[in-house]
């Protein structure tokens, strides 16, 4: 009899508060009623649970496109704006105005094959943290004619190549540094796709006279 | 049915790039484990040893003197050599070099020119010492083992950009698990350090 009369008590006292409350909406009210109490935690945990889903969903995402576009960026293909005069007329014929840009195939230099003629972007030798892009003109074992290298002419060492680039006297190319290592390749330049007017495929192209020279070669 | 297989390959290939992906990352940019070969690096690494290289040094620019790195070699991009850093671009390097080549080439340029091009190496003798200068962007590796390692006594300094990573940790044989030594050879200059007491 008395647990009955307390709970009658309380259920009267909680109607008296939830009919002043809605009287008085402007009213604050000091003392939440326990229906008051559940429906804000509600609301609460359904907000935290949207923010937490929220979060989730962006750590997922992260976690899938970056890896995915540093391996393409590393493996597949790689997007270079060119810049200097040193391949003119070639690429930048319009000097400062506008920039070429090239697409960087690194797929097909995964294995360093690369033929003479093509154009190639490599770590620079002076500086690791920049990157050229010049012309091969010779592989490993041939024999070249230099422009304004210590020696006139050069045999090119195993696992080194030779690049110019073809606005002569205007390039930080071979013939200041000597050869290469093949280890510093970076990717071959395959398209040009900037500006629209010059859209085209490179293909390799041997310039006049920067060909390997043929030697017969007498021990004694 | 078909759909249900096609959806659940679909998924698989997805997870295959995903985290193909992650581990290309993994060891491009945090590090990788290496089985090293050869008597070179005796006997700070010896042969089969495994060691973990690590690659942020490198893409930081932060490799010191000192430093035990992973290159790949100059000669053939496909094969790595582990080799320590002696010196770092601008720094003076003392070498003895006797084993520069000696041997002299003719060649006859075209079958119309009469020109023979005679291209001698000089022949130094086996106690001359000279001093180079490492140029920039280059760095002067040497290994451990003195009497039995082909290195930038040889080939001359290579450049930065050929160095893989900085082997921090040796993993296996287990009774040598930590890091690696000091160089045993007295061929690093470290600077003069700045004392108090004169």
């Amino acid at each position: 009899m008395d647990g009955g009369k307390r709970k009658k008590y309380r259920g009267w006292r909680c109607r008296i508060r939830s009919i002043t409350v809605s009287m008085a909406p402007h009213v604050t009210c000091f003392r939440i009623t326990p229906e008051l109490r559940k429906l804000g935690s509600f609301q609460v945990a359904q907000r935290r649970m949207t923010g937490r889903r929220c979060l989730r969903a962006f750590i997922s995402g992260f976690f899938v496109a970056v890896p995915v576009t540093v391996t393409v960026l590393d493996k597949l293909a790689y997007v270079a704006r060119v810049e200097g005069v040193s391949m003119q007329p070639f690429l930048n014929p319009g000097g400062g105005s506008e920039c070429d840009v090239v697409l960087l195939n690194r797929w097909s230099v995964r294995n360093y094959q690369v033929q003479r003629g093509d154009i190639v972007s490599i770590v620079s030798p002076k500086n690791p943290k920049q990157k050229i892009i010049k012309r091969v003109i010779g592989l490993e074992g041939d024999f070249i004619r230099t422009l304004g290298y210590k020696n006139r002419y050069v045999q090119i060492p195993d696992g080194h190549f030779w690049i110019e680039g073809d606005h002569h006297g205007h390039s930080l190319d071979s013939n200041s540094f000597g050869p290469v290592s093949v280890g510093l390749l970076h990717g071959r330049a395959s398209h040009i796709i900037w500006p629209p007017s010059r859209w085209q495929q490179i293909k390799p192209f041997l310039p006049l006279n920067r060909g390997p020279l043929d030697t017969d070669e007498e021990q004694d | 049915m078909f759909r249900r297989v096609l959806g659940k390959t679909l998924g698989f290939v997805g997870y295959t790039i995903q985290y193909g992906c992650i581990a290309h990352c993994a060891f491009e940019y945090i590090g990788e484990f290496v089985v090293c070969s050869g008597p070179s690096m005796e006997p700070t690494i010896v042969n089969h040893d495994v060691v973990f290289s690590e690659r942020m040094s490198r893409h930081l620019c932060k490799i010191q003197k000192g430093d035990i790195v992973i290159a790949k070699s100059p000669f053939d991009p496909n094969v790595n050599i582990c080799k320590r850093v002696i010196g770092l671009e601008g720094d003076k390097i003392c070498t003895s070099s006797p084993s520069n080549l000696f041997k002299t080439h003719k060649y006859t340029i075209g079958r119309h020119l009469d020109k023979v091009i005679e291209t001698q190496h000089k022949a130094k003798s086996a106690s001359a010492i000279h001093q180079m200068k490492v140029p920039k962007g280059h760095v002067w590796l040497e290994g451990d083992n003195l009497k039995n390692s082909t290195d930038s006594r040889s080939y001359g300094p290579i450049p930065y950009a050929l160095i893989r990573g900085r082997v921090c940790l040796k993993l296996w044989p287990p009774h040598t698990f930590g890091t690696l030594s000091e160089s045993p050879t007295q061929r690093i200059n470290k600077p003069p350090s700045n004392s108090d007491s004169d």
